[in-house]
């Protein structure tokens, strides 16, 4: 009676197991620092080239990246990390994932997001691009 | 509750509170006072916002290019330290787009912020330049928008081209003053011209089609240079030329745009549109021209104008699901267009039918019907599908003369298609199927001919962008048509890009079509020249399909000169038929249709510059070179009034639009090379043409006074330098003689003409 119960309980935690099955188009969201095109373009490639990401969307103003992916074949973590490859910084709600200083180093100069100066630099191009809009 | 003095209490509380408040309002004023700055406040506010007061919370504020900034308190107001050079406010707050707001003066502001909304960015595309030249795009696609359509002279879609070099236009005759396109050497039937991505301007439409889309329905005009996309199907052979129409959600609420014209044109257009709900909203566009004067400058006793009046109605409803994904446009369109040419004292209820004089109407009547549903998945942004269906009736009654020619075409489309990924966002996909129908029912002058065309056909386009440097899309179409048989049609784009700023394309691709050899050369009927059709026992009028591949190449380098940004481009493609219906007017006395035996080939080249002289000052220039021959049953000849080399350029200025109070300068100069003439050799001396006329210059200008955001008046003036055509008309003094001619027209009929105009706007 008891191994029947205990293959029962067994069986059940199994069952809610799988029953939280890995999304297939599971949508993930996170911060990634960057301030222009150039950034958006190397931010959202580094994302789709990792294997299970179907999209990928990186805001210029909110920094917000929107991506797609398949939580069967990849992990939040690994897209993280090719994204700090390419240069890019990750800030997550608890902590920060730095990219390298050699990684940083290797993007276009005008994109470099950790200098203040150029993020000044940046808004006021922004504002060149509106008035011709 | 000790309620005697509770009522104390609470006066007492209040005023001590209120003398917080003040207290708290002063002491935030100190530090300002003893550096005496001056403060301007605001609200930012969100319609949205389950509190009372609309306010937000936490809204970050700051001086555009400044460190001065802020943010809102739990009622959403700020105040911030101002001064004079502090113009532009910008206002933040994540999930909502970022505005940037013009300060003139410290009355404090209302602001309500807007959501930034997920499918707005995929669809939306910056927009720089009146012509934007894509760098990103597979396609050699260009973008002409909605400032550079301000720049025509007029009125409708075939006078939206005058400013873009990729674009010729030419008068197709000298009598109704129709203008006519070409792209890459070839004419508008080659061209696949569609509204919204639905086939449009086709069939009985082909020849005044683009007189029936008015120029203020237009936002924008997408040129596709090349075999086009197989989505749209099997008829593009030198082209695609797709306009997006205004849209009831971001049209101004009221727009009022008056014409008018030295030879008499009149024109008026209204634009109402209205949201109905959060989802639907409907726009009314009515349009209508007048032109009851008569003209006739160059003495030849035909009017150099035609008499016109057309009415244009069209009632828009545009859906909006944002959350659900569901977008839908639904098009009503009723058009009623009356030309009357000839001689000037033609009379149509006395001489119609008669010797009395020679005179030519052309009455049009036709209802369209689109509707457009697309859905995008909610949680799939990459993956859509959408279905377009469009019903048209074309009803024209026309006599040239005592010819008569009657159209009654019918027609159906409908295409369903589905786009989504194949792993990742760089192998995307489009996949469909579409069933077309036909109806065409002529009567050419004692003749009739009846036709019906059905076609269903299958399509698969695979779209690979590497994100980098590199992208193709590979199409395939299959097609089983009644009368052109089963089919397919390929169509392939490269680009690449070598290194930073250039840009590389190639393209391939197959189209077919049925030619509608009357509906498209219906000009020819003014004249006394007998039409002759060598019947080859094929499907459309005895004749066969026309079937071309074009192929070509376009290379595209942006860089900088003296600090201001610049870009050259350079163009060369080849149109090269396996069959072509080909008009062979060399005898003077006759016009000729038959299958081509032999070679048909369109080779085109243009190199195109274009300039930013400096802040506000564009120029854009271009040449061009057309080497067109087809093999006549008379042996190889270049293919008549096409010029061989053609220059353009354009210059553009306007100065700056902070108030709404601007100036807008536009000068557009054309040079036409020599061009061969028809043979007239056969013919009695006085109406004999030279073999070959040369070239020669035009000039167009328009000035525009933005007066505010809701007023500006243009003026203009076309043809600056009065060039004319010395005799449109050969035979005028005979028309009804056999030596009646109108059709050999290389230069424009009318002469200068001077124009005015006002737009009226309220968003």
């Amino acid at each position: 009676m008891k191994k029947i119960i205990l293959i029962a309980i067994v069986s059940i935690l199994s069952f809610t197991a799988n029953a939280q099955e890995k999304n297939k188009n599971a949508k993930v969201t996170f911060e990634v620092d960057g301030i222009c095109g150039m950034c958006k373009k190397r931010i959202e490639t580094a994302a789709l080239k990792t294997k299970g990401v179907k999209f990928a969307l990186w805001n210029v103003k909110t920094h917000q990246l929107n991506l797609i992916m398949d939580e069967r074949k990849v992990e939040v973590g690994t897209v993280q990390q090719n994204i700090a490859n390419v240069g890019h910084d990750i800030i997550l709600k608890d902590k920060k994932i730095t990219a390298t200083l050699e990684a940083y180093n290797s993007v276009h100069p005008c994109c470099k997001y950790r200098d203040s100066e150029i993020v000044l630099d940046h808004e006021g191009g922004l504002k060149k691009q509106k008035k011709k809009n | 509750m000790r309620c005697l003095n509770c009522k104390y209490l609470k006066i007492r509380i209040k005023f001590i509170y209120m003398k917080t408040k003040i207290l708290n309002s002063f002491l935030l004023f100190i530090p300002y006072i003893i550096f005496s700055q001056t403060i301007f406040k605001g609200m930012i506010m969100d319609k949205n916002n389950p509190k009372d007061n609309l306010g937000v919370e936490g809204v970050s504020v700051h001086w555009l290019n400044t460190n001065v900034g802020t943010t809102t308190n739990e009622k959403g107001w700020f105040t911030i330290p101002y001064k004079e050079e502090y113009k532009k406010l910008v206002v933040s707050y994540i999930g909502y787009k970022t505005d940037t707001l013009t300060i003139t003066n410290l009355k404090p502001i209302h602001h309500f912020l807007t959501l930034e909304s997920e499918l707005d960015e995929i669809t939306i595309e910056s927009k720089r330049n009146a012509v934007q030249k894509n760098s990103f795009a597979t396609a050699n696609i260009f973008t002409v928008n909605s400032e550079e359509l301000l720049k025509a002279a007029c009125c409708n879609l075939a006078e939206s081209f005058e400013t873009n070099p990729s674009i010729d236009v030419s008068f197709s005759d000298a009598l109704t003053g129709t203008r006519q396109i070409q792209m890459l050497g070839l004419k508008s039937p080659y061209i696949l011209i569609t509204q919204e991505n639905v086939p449009s301007i086709r069939g009985a439409s082909q020849a005044y089609g683009l007189t029936f889309t008015p120029g203020t329905w237009v936002e924008s005009i997408q040129i596709s240079k090349g075999a086009g996309t197989v989505v749209n199907g099997y008829e593009s052979i030198s082209g695609q030329i797709n306009t997006e129409l205004v849209k009831p959600f971001s049209d101004n609420t009221l727009f009022v745009n008056g014409y008018a014209n030295r030879n008499g044109r009149l024109e008026l257009n209204t634009h109402f549109n209205q949201k109905i709900s959060e989802k639907w909203s409907t726009g009314l566009y009515l349009h209508g021209n007048y032109r009851g004067e008569k003209f006739d400058n160059n003495g030849d006793n035909f009017l150099d104008m035609p008499l016109a009046n057309q009415i244009n109605i069209m009632n828009r409803w545009q859906y909006t699901d944002a959350e659900k994904g569901w977008v839908s446009f639904i098009n009503f369109r009723y058009l009623s267009d009356d030309k009357q040419t000839g001689e000037i004292d033609f009379n149509p209820e006395s001489d119609k039918g008669t010797t009395n004089a020679w005179g030519s109407e052309i009455d049009t009547k036709r209802f369209d019907f689109t509707a457009k549903v697309g859905y995008v998945f909610p949680e799939l942004p990459f993956q859509s599908f959408g279905f377009q269906f469009a019903y048209s009736n074309h009803q024209q009654e026309s006599y040239f003369g005592l010819r008569n020619y009657n159209i009654s075409h019918e027609s159906i489309y409908s295409n369903l298609l589905f786009n989504s990924i194949i792993g990742d966002t760089r192998n995307k996909f489009k996949t469909g199927i579409s069933f077309t129908h036909d109806g065409y029912n002529e009567d050419v002058f004692t003749n009739t001919y009846n036709r019906v065309e059905n076609s269903v056909g299958a399509f698969f386009e695979y779209a690979f962008d590497n994100l980098n440097n590199f992208s193709y899309t590979a199409g395939l179409r299959v097609d089983h048509h009644n009368l052109l048989g089963t089919f397919i049609t390929p169509r392939l784009h490269f680009r690449y890009v070598p290194w930073e700023k250039a840009t590389l394309r190639a393209s391939v691709g197959r189209g077919i079509r049925s030619a509608n050899i009357f509906a498209e050369n219906q000009q020819l009927f003014a004249s006394s020249r007998q039409l002759n059709i060598e019947n080859a026992n094929g499907n459309i009028y005895g004749l066969d399909p026309e079937i071309a591949w074009n192929y070509g190449f376009s290379y595209l380098q942006k860089f900088n000169l003296f600090g201001q940004k610049a870009d050259i481009t350079l163009d060369y493609y080849v149109t090269d038929f396996e069959n072509q219906i080909v008009l062979d007017w060399e005898n003077p006395q006759e016009i000729n249709f038959y299958n081509l035996e032999g070679r048909s080939i369109a080779n085109s080249f243009q190199v195109e510059v274009n300039y930013n002289l400096a802040e506000g000052l564009d120029l854009r220039t271009a040449y061009k070179y057309f080497d067109v021959i087809t093999d006549y049953k008379s042996g190889r000849l270049q293919k008549p009034l096409q010029p061989r080399n053609r220059f353009f350029a354009n210059l553009s200025y306007e100065t700056n639009n902070d108030n709404f109070n601007q100036w807008r300068f536009d000068v557009t100069f054309n040079a036409v090379g020599a061009q061969r003439l028809l043979n007239t050799s056969a013919n009695p001396a006085q109406y004999q043409l030279p073999a070959s006329v040369n070239g020669f210059e035009l000039l167009n200008s328009q000035i525009t006074k933005v007066f505010s955001k809701k007023f500006e008046v243009y003026v203009g003036a076309e043809n600056l330098t009065n060039t004319r055509q010395q005799n449109p008309v050969l035979g005028s003094d005979n028309p009804f003689g056999s030596n009646f001619d109108t059709t050999i027209v290389y230069a424009p009929i009318f002469g200068r003409m001077i124009y005015t105009g006002f737009r009226f706007k309220i968003k």
